[in-house]
């Protein structure tokens, strides 16, 4: 039976026992096995570091929580073995369309895979638990990752170079577990923040969103739609995407001022349905929630020797799915950095920077996401009718289309500031910068994201020199070459996130192995 | 980056004022708060520099009335 009642159970897994010894010490803790959480311990785990996860629940919950994965947050699945069964389970989309009013014709529509030939689609929908148990699949597959079910975190307190946590287990009791890093992706009601005391500053949002998830044999491209003052919900949006397993996430804005308990009856949902897909649609309920939302951040994510990520560190609106996706790639980013930080190859410096990039990466969600808000749910009247004004300009005029904002989806965010990179030298007219996702490209008989992997690499278009020390060579032509705006005798240096640190049309060795070091210890020339 | 103009450049001022105040005929006082907005949007577009319209937007907060 599930420890924690109230929650629907995807997956039984049951309570851990304690650790025998009353006070053990890691390494690496990680709070919370959420996607993030999973994904995390994965990706440290995947370095040979050992790491102990320490989760409240001893179950994987059947709730309704992300289910749009973008682009970067697949590559970042690949990278970490676990994508394939993802993108076979999932709902494939790249498109959006925005309709208004009763009109058939969307007002604007986007691709969110605008350069194609890559491996990835721009975005799947899938159920987070799936997500959730492909992970925890990669993680059964490494000894040295401890994943603790039912093991709650009661206090935690920072000593200097480690952080002591007092633990509950639901089977043997509490114990005290002394760590040397502790990274907290225990979700927006995070017991670490709360119990450190830390800050969680932003915007609430008035207004309600009911999300209605249901079952039903249904027949529409897999594109996302959504509406601003449909029939079926006068003045206010609306939201349709699909899942596997036949199911549709139906979301409807409410206003402000409701009952929030008596909205999710099936009573009051069920009009809701019916009004948008017709009164004879037949279908089941899967899950009906309602949703409020804050924008919000730490002011830093990291604190001596605790480390926050994900939602414990940021909260966005869900419009543009950067919850999720925003939490993968603090993972991403974080990972590789405290490898090098754990095997003493790098100091803490290199930690520094995952806070100034992770929150690089956290301000443009908040941004974006806290303007489709102002968007859907203008705050003044004169901001109202603004909005107004671009519908209904929108509708004849494309000028107007790209204003239209129904949610800005996740990409990858850039850092142009990071004190990684090494600002270019050449003039470029085309490629991918410094502090950039290296786009992905065929290459040879696979990708080139497959190629690079998980460690710095050197991409070149015809290197003669010795590959510098700490680097593998990936050679490029064709499509993957000129995506990354390379002639021949170019190369770009790439971190283990795959993001570029720096690039050269003429590099020669010194200079590779001068940016590598800027890269791999945040030491500045 | 372009600089805004503000010495007068539009010729025909008074029939620009006309035209802008027939614009709002028959209107309520939220259709005409919509006309504005669509105008300013679509004049933004056709400036098509954002520096432009930030300078503007600055420069008509700045004046407060007496």
């Amino acid at each position: 039976m599930a420890n924690v009642p109230g929650i629907p159970v995807y997956k039984e897994i049951g309570a851990t026992p304690a650790p025998v010894s009353a006070s053990e010490r890691a390494r690496v803790v990680i709070v919370g096995a959420g996607p993030v959480g999973l994904a995390m311990a994965l990706d440290l785990g995947r370095r040979g570091h050992e790491v102990i996860v320490l989760n409240r629940l001893d179950f994987v919950a059947h709730a309704s929580k992300a289910i749009c994965f973008s682009k970067r947050s697949l590559d970042i699945l690949d990278r970490l073995g676990v994508c394939d069964p993802a993108i076979a389970k999932g709902v494939t989309w790249n498109v959006g369309k925005v309709f208004w009013g009763a009109g058939d014709e969307p007002v604007y529509q986007f691709d969110m895979l605008p350069v194609k030939e890559q491996k990835r689609p721009g975005f799947i929908n899938i159920q987070q638990y799936y997500i959730e148990e492909y992970l925890l699949d990669g993680v059964q597959s490494f000894a040295n990752i401890e994943v603790r079910w039912g093991h709650r975190v009661e206090d935690a307190r920072p000593r200097g170079d480690h952080v002591e946590l007092s633990v509950t287990a639901d089977m043997g009791g509490p114990y005290t577990l002394t760590t040397e890093w502790l990274i907290a992706c225990d979700g927006a009601r995070s017991t670490v923040r709360e119990r450190l005391g830390l800050d969680f500053e932003g915007r609430v949002f008035e207004d309600n969103f009911l999300i209605a998830d249901i079952r039903m044999k249904h027949e529409m491209p897999s594109e996302r739609w959504f509406w601003f003052d449909p029939p079926f919900n006068p003045g206010r949006s609306a939201l349709m995407h699909k899942q596997p397993d036949d199911v549709w996430r139906l979301d409807f804005q409410l206003g402000w001022d409701v009952d929030r308990a008596a909205a999710i009856l099936p009573e009051n949902v069920e009009p809701f349905i019916k009004a948008m897909l017709g009164s004879d649609v037949e279908f089941e309920r899967e899950w009906y929630s309602v949703y409020t939302f804050q924008c919000r951040r730490m002011a830093r994510f990291v604190h001596g020797r605790v480390i926050f990520a994900g939602d414990s560190a940021h909260l966005v609106s869900p419009f543009g799915a950067r919850g999720c996706n925003g939490g993968l790639a603090d993972v991403d980013n974080l990972g590789w950095k405290l490898d090098l930080v754990l095997k003493g190859a790098a100091g803490p410096e290199l930690i520094e920077t995952y806070n100034t990039e992770a929150i690089t990466t956290a301000d443009e969600n908040i941004l974006n996401s806290t303007r489709s808000t102002d968007f859907l749910t203008p705050k003044s009247s004169a901001s109202h009718y603004l909005r107004d004004a671009v519908l209904e300009l929108a509708r004849s005029h494309p000028f107007a289309r790209p204003l239209v904002n129904s949610g800005r989806l996740s990409t990858a965010v850039s850092y142009p500031l990071s004190p990684l990179n090494t600002p270019d030298i050449d003039v470029w007219e085309s490629g991918v910068p410094p502090g950039s996702p290296v786009l992905d490209a065929p290459h040879g008989d696979g990708w080139l994201l497959d190629a690079i992997g998980d460690e710095f690499v050197l991409i070149a278009r015809g290197w003669t020199d010795p590959t510098p020390a700490g680097l593998r060579l990936v050679e490029v032509d064709g499509l993957a070459a000129d995506r990354l705006g390379l002639s021949e005798g170019g190369a770009v240096l790439v971190r283990p996130d795959q993001y570029v640190a720096a690039r050269w049309k003429a590099p020669h060795t010194e200079a590779v192995e001068t940016a590598l070091r800027r890269a791999r210890e945040a030491h500045h020339g | 980056m372009g600089n805004l103009i503000t010495t007068p450049k539009l010729a025909g001022g008074d029939d620009v004022y006309e035209q802008l105040v027939r614009m709002h005929e028959g209107l309520s006082e939220q259709e005409s708060l919509k006309v504005w907005a669509k105008l300013c949007l679509t004049l933004a577009n056709h400036i098509g520099d954002r520096q432009i319209v930030e300078q503007a937007i600055a420069l008509v907060r700045r004046i407060q009335p007496d």
